[in-house]
């Protein structure tokens, strides 16, 4: 077990008591600030590198949303770890009964490749946070962020406590063989699968966020050229490589009809009209995923877009009409700039077309009609909602992140990742005296003790009860 | 395999139908379930006495006296539990409507355990029950967006199905429940499963959208891993050794008593009983006293004949418990008879850590008592082990409590007494590492069993402010950006109509900039 060594370093250190309170905290996390504000240029680099990430993508993804968790977790965060007292009954009224906040220990966070720093540091603030030893695992796709993280986190992090392996897949096979006290996963659901199954062997909770197909239904009653855009910058950001795209549409075929100028003009407005050319469009990230891409071209009839260069790793911004649900680009998950549109009769046919499929990690409904938008949300089931945009339920901190079925459990964000990477503990501090009460429950059993303990322990309906 | 995998579909159908999807349908059926216990109440406690032996007092007060509760709390708290929860505004969202909004999970397997074998299947039940459906009407937060035609509905599908599968172990009960539930309740929503382990196996197969398991470790590994398979979330709730930690600063006899009382209700075999005492030597000879005394006064002279004390569930369970007391030193108790199954309540002194009796779970009536020198002894001792599904601390020491809570980790854990966190239903209860995973009880059940989405409805209008975020990119919006997000308002009402009318100023600008 290569990694055994490491793992109970760290569970040494966790065991030390190091990670527990705030100051060590607060300590770690400002560490990372600086990590963020010194090793800026870095990273946008390391980015550009990658897959050709513009750096207004990146600068916001990267370092605006995590500098915003990180912040909002610096606020709070002593509120947070404090013990949350509960309301009691008449037995307890007078103990002590409150909710503490215990780390897990020695937790794991595995990152994927699409924002490789945002889908690694905001679980890690949060499992700092919540006062744990974390053992970090970035993607080895993105190699650039993968060595800059290697290399730089350590300069800024306590190395007793937190550390960063660089792996592919046999050797996160073989980390996965150790017991963690919480696995943090971001990336497919065969690969979710793959976790959690090493995760039982521990009897480890984990949080899996996943992904799937988000669909998005785009009512006949809407601002067709608003919607377009907000649909368009969806789906093009970070070149369609976002768990949280628009992955189709679902329309009926007058509104297909509408949207697709729309469409053209948002992606003109945003791109120019050589899209290859403008330095805010990505490139996807290995050729493994373009070909991938490219093969799902293959759908319905490609309205838009639709050139591809193989050494650019570029897929132009592609809108694909009249796709079939037998098409390839409806039997998984595109990750990419391809936005088909599926045409459909009316919202109805729209729903159940949705729930026919697992649950995505977000749906999306765009009407001038809201009746229309609580139809779609009330009648589906999705990790996420947004009404009338695509993506930005996200960067709202108050609102948890995470799928539900196929797109995964769990969830994060704000506060949220404080409490995933904590063991909610239920304490109740009773009185040494009062004895007498507890007579009630002792043995020998009578049915007058039993008439007395109900009428103690009973919780009544409202307005029912005359006594309390 | 087939009629698991008919079961399953069956109830999946019946969620999807949405037939459920009022919360007077779910309602309805927790009053029934209210019903059931009441009018059913005599068959319930006999059941549980012929299986565990216990009379009906102790069936009423541990097993209908928490579901009753239970019932009561969830119908009450129901409307406000299953209401879209609205959420702290960034700047950005500010004319948005954002909430949490609980929904339904679909299908959901309850496991049952054979200790209080009604129960441990009634209260997920209840809370499986409760989770997700419609909200009451009218929405009042959203009441002021007179602009709507209509208040947004955060209404989900149905309320959960449930398959139920009560231990094949305590099987009066289990035939019990598989005969009543159907009387009751939705048959085609809350379908009753018996069996042994091929059956259970068999269940596990298929698809379910979360799993609670009370039982072991190992087979709540087994559970986790089929789970894994299909990506269902799992509450797993099972055991290990509880400490309890006598501090030579306290009332013994007190603490004693309810010792006595947590360590042999329903014979020893319950999660979260005190397993073991960890103790001064100087107090050892004094705590064994007084439990002596209080065994007395709980069960009389001849423990065999008290209607009040229950028998182990079989003879495994009974073969396995007598087994650890090879080689112990028997400072009370001792006696057995295998035809009844009957284990004395026993204290067991001077043991060693090492012992057979200290490595697995006891789940019977025999108290071994480890003696330490010092609470920095006590805390090392129970760290170095598995976590605990409870921990329980007597002291008159208010510090040294605090100090043995924040040193150590368990599921929950009561000062000065034991089990009572189990009875507070603001509590949740579940266990941490090898003691489980999730919690319940009261609200946590309803979270356990319900997904929060997450739901921002914004406006078709107002594409200006959107201008921002869309290529080309440019310093100008990178900083507007950063003023827009990182700016947080938690300023009052005379702040937000401020902050409001920045935001229009703004995106006036931002039109005249960049339009």
């Amino acid at each position: 077990n290569p990694y055994a060594g490491l793992v109970s370093r760290l569970r040494a250190a966790w065991l030390s008591g190091k990670t527990r309170p705030v100051e060590y905290r607060v300590g770690q996390l400002e560490a990372l600030g600086r990590f963020l504000v010194e090793k800026k240029q870095d990273i946008l680099e390391a980015a550009a590198l990658d897959m050709g990430k513009p750096s207004f993508e990146a600068y916001f993804t990267e370092i605006l949303l995590c500098k915003n968790e990180l912040n909002g977790t610096l606020n709070n965060l002593s509120h947070w770890m404090k013990d949350e007292h509960v309301d009691k009954n008449l037995v307890t009224q007078l103990d002590s009964a409150f909710i503490r906040k215990d780390p897990y220990g020695v937790v794991l966070i595995i990152a994927p490749w699409n924002y490789p720093i945002h889908l690694f540091l905001v679980p890690l603030i949060g499992a700092i946070a919540a006062g744990n030893c974390v053992v970090v695992k970035p993607s080895e796709t993105t190699k650039n962020t993968e060595r800059l993280i290697a290399e730089m986190l350590s300069c800024y992090l306590d190395n007793d406590c937190f550390a960063v392996v660089t792996a592919g897949v046999q050797e996160t096979t073989r980390l996965l063989e150790n017991k963690f006290d919480y696995i943090f996963f971001t990336g497919t659901p065969s690969v979710g699968r793959i976790v959690m199954t090493a995760a039982a062997k521990h009897l480890t909770p984990v949080t899996l966020e996943l992904g799937g197909k988000n669909p998005c239904y785009v009512s006949d009653v809407c601002d067709v050229q608003n919607v377009a855009r907000r649909v368009a910058w969806g789906r093009f950001f970070n070149a369609g490589q976002t768990c949280i795209a628009p992955d189709y549409v679902l329309c009926s075929v007058e509104m297909q009809e509408k949207l697709m100028p729309a469409l053209r003009e948002a992606i003109t407005e945003f791109f120019g009209s050589n899209p290859r050319e403008s330095p805010d469009f990505g490139r996807i990230v290995g050729d493994k995923q373009f070909r991938r891409i490219r093969a799902l071209l293959c759908s319905g009839r490609v309205a838009i877009g639709g050139q591809t260069d193989e050494k650019e790793r570029y897929i132009a911004p592609t809108v694909l009409a009249d796709v079939l649900p037998s098409d390839p680009a409806m039997q998984e998950e595109i990750f990419g700039p391809i936005l088909p549109i599926v045409v459909v009769a009316n919202m109805d046919e729209a729903i159940d077309f949705i729930n026919a499929r697992p649950r995505p990690l977000a749906v999306y409904a765009f009407s001038c009609d809201s009746k229309v938008v609580n139809q779609v949300l009330e009648r589906t089931s999705s990790g996420g909602f947004c009404g009338n945009d695509t993506l930005m339920h996200v960067t709202l901190t108050s609102l948890p992140f995470g799928g539900t079925g196929n797109s995964g459990l769990g969830k994060y964000h704000g506060k949220f990742t404080f409490d995933t990477f904590t063991h909610h503990r239920g304490c109740l501090h009773r009185n040494m005296g009062l004895e007498a009460l507890n007579s009630l429950r002792y043995p020998p059993y009578t049915q007058q003790k039993l008439g007395l303990l109900t009428a103690t322990f009973e919780i009544k309906r409202k307005g029912m009860c005359t006594l309390l | 395999m087939e009629r698991m995998q008919q079961v399953v579909s069956s109830a999946r159908a019946a969620f999807n139908s949405g037939r459920c999807r009022s919360l007077e349908f779910r309602m309805q059926q927790l009053k029934a379930l209210e019903r059931m216990v009441q009018e059913k109440e005599k068959e319930i406690l006999a059941a549980i006495e012929a299986d565990l032996h216990k009379c009906g007092h102790n069936a009423y007060s541990h097993e209908i006296l928490g579901v009753l509760g239970e019932l009561a709390l969830a119908m009450d708290k129901l409307p406000s539990w299953a209401a879209p929860q609205p959420v702290k505004k960034n700047l950005l969202t500010m004319r948005d409507e954002a909430y949490v909004c609980p929904e339904p999970l679909g299908v959901v397997l309850i496991i049952g355990a054979w200790n209080y074998p009604f129960v441990l299947v009634m209260q997920p039940l209840i809370g499986t029950i409760a989770a997700g459906g419609d909200p009451p009407q009218p929405l009042s937060f959203l009441e002021e967006r007179s602009r709507r035609a209509e208040q947004p509905c955060c209404a989900c599908l149905a309320g959960n199905a449930v398959v139920v599968k009560p231990s094949e172990i305590s099987e009066n009960t289990a035939q019990l429940v598989a005969d009543l539930l159907p009387q009751y309740l939705d048959r085609e929503l809350y379908p009753v499963v018996t069996g042994g382990v091929p059956e259970t196996t068999a269940l596990l197969t298929q698809r379910f959208d979360h799993i609670l398991y009370t039982g072991n470790s190992t087979v709540g590994k087994i559970v986790m891993a089929a789970a894994a398979k299909h990506l269902t979330p799992v509450t797993l709730e099972l055991g290990g050794k509880s400490p309890c930690y006598i501090d030579k600063d306290c009332d013994l006899a007190v603490a004693c008593r309810r010792i006595t009382w947590g360590k042999y209700m329903n014979c020893g075999q319950t999660c979260i009983a005190p397993d073991y005492i960890l103790c001064d030597p100087s107090i050892q000879s004094q705590v064994v006293e007084n439990i002596k005394a209080t065994l007395q006064e709980f069960y009389g002279e001849d423990v065999k004949s008290s209607p009040d004390y229950e028998r182990i569930i079989n003879k495994r369970h009974f073969k396995r418990i007598v087994g650890l007391l090879e080689g112990q030193k028997i400072a009370h108790g001792g006696q057995t008879d295998e035809a009844s199954c009957f284990i004395a309540p026993t204290v067991l002194t001077d043991v060693s850590p090492e012992s057979k009796v200290m490595e697995e779970e006891i789940f019977g009536p025999v108290l071994p008592i480890v003696t330490v020198k010092s609470v920095d002894e006590a805390i090392e001792f129970i760290s170095r082990r598995e976590k605990p599904l409870a921990l329980y601390v007597f002291s008159n020491n208010k510090k040294l409590i605090k100090r043995v809570i924040s040193e150590t980790s368990s599921g929950g854990v009561t000062g000065n007494d034991v089990i009572m966190h189990f009875f507070l239903s603001t509590l949740p209860f579940g266990g941490v590492g090898n003691s489980g995973m999730g919690a319940y009880h009261g609200k946590h059940s309803f979270e356990t069993f319900s997904h929060s989405r997450a739901c921002l409805i914004k406006d078709l209008k107002m594409e200006v402010v959107n201008k921002l975020r869309y290529p080309p990119g440019c310093q100008k919006k990178v900083d507007c950006a950063k003023f827009f997000l990182l700016k947080r308002f938690n300023k009052g009402r005379v702040g937000l109509a401020i902050l409001a009318l920045l935001g229009i100023v703004v995106a006036v600008v931002i039109k005249v900039s960049f339009g």
